[in-house]
């Protein structure tokens, strides 16, 4: 099991390949959308580094909860509701949820995903 | 002008593996026209022509139905320039599948060295982009004959492939209708 630093540092570094950012913009709290400019298309691609940089299978599922987002049990006028939230947080332990539930409006989901987040994830597969 | 930048499939491992030759030719109108007086074949079509490598590898596994796009150029890497009279081999493995991409790492070699890498980034399109195909099955089918892909295809058991059948079905009817 490598360490959080080594985790970190293959993460960094596919995502300086992925979204040709420098290192130094990839820090933990850096949201993949808004400071690192990631678009749908290169999650595809960062998917593909990950797996390759770490030999691990990541289902499009575990990092993207698009049922439980589209899902009407768990969604209500545009807003994740409590038992959507219960969903999200065991879908994806990994990802810290705190700000999203002051306000969990479904469009803003996409803009959650951090590197420290994505980093996290990692670890949970190479347990 | 055709836009086919490779010319025939050498190899093709069912979901693994596709290698193509794609033969530079001054007859050709980009070598002359890109760089009047130093002819060379552009570093684009050879992305393309991987794409198409790639892209047809992918297609294939779902009878080339799907439609795949190339999305995203995630790398790509010239070690010199592909002149008239080189010949190309042009290698597309498929190293990551998703069921909305696909990811393809790609080599190019000319005389045995290393003249290109890439990596290329594949959408699978669904639903949501409707769904009108991209091609004309009888014209595909023609295309891929002429490429010599059903010759040389085979699967990871090295079991021959055939013709998809909506392929042939769609040349039978069209054949049919336009009957003399």
């Amino acid at each position: 099991m490598p360490s959080s630093e080594e985790i970190f540092q293959k993460v960094q570094a596919a995502l300086v390949d992925a979204l040709g950012v420098e290192d130094d913009e990839v820090t933990p709290e850096a949201t993949m959308v808004g400071d690192l400019g990631a678009e749908s298309i290169d999650f595809l691609d960062i998917v593909f580094k990950l797996e390759k940089a770490f030999g691990i299978n990541i289902p499009r599922e575990e990092l993207f909860p698009d049922d439980i987002l589209t899902n009407a049990s768990y969604v209500k006028d545009g807003k994740v509701t409590a038992q959507g939230i219960s969903e999200l947080k065991t879908r994806l332990p990994w990802a810290n949820l705190s700000n999203f539930e002051q306000n969990p409006r479904v469009q803003d989901f996409g803009n959650l995903l951090t590197v420290n987040d994505l980093c996290r994830y990692v670890a949970t597969k190479l347990k | 002008m055709r836009w086919f930048w490779i010319d025939r499939f050498e190899k093709f491992t069912v979901g693994k593996e596709a290698v193509t030759i794609k033969n530079v030719t001054l007859a050709e109108e980009p070598l002359d026209d890109y760089l009047p007086g130093h002819p060379h074949y552009p570093h684009s079509l050879i992305v393309e022509g991987m794409a198409q490598t790639g892209g047809l590898l992918l297609s294939q596994m779902e009878q080339f139905l799907q439609r795949v796009v190339l999305a995203k150029v995630a790398k790509a890497d010239f070690f010199f320039l592909a002149k008239p009279g080189d010949q190309l081999r042009l290698t597309a493995k498929l190293v990551g599948l998703q069921a909305e991409g696909a990811f393809v790492e790609g080599t190019v070699e000319i005389d045995g060295k290393r003249q290109a890498e890439m990596e290329l980034t594949f959408a699978i399109l669904d639903e949501s982009y409707g769904n009108r195909p991209f091609f004309i099955p009888r014209d595909l089918l023609r295309v891929l004959r002429a490429m010599r892909l059903f010759e040389v295809a085979r699967t990871e058991s090295g079991e021959r492939i055939a013709e998809p059948q909506h392929m042939l079905d769609d040349e039978i009817a069209y054949l049919a209708a336009n009957a003399i």
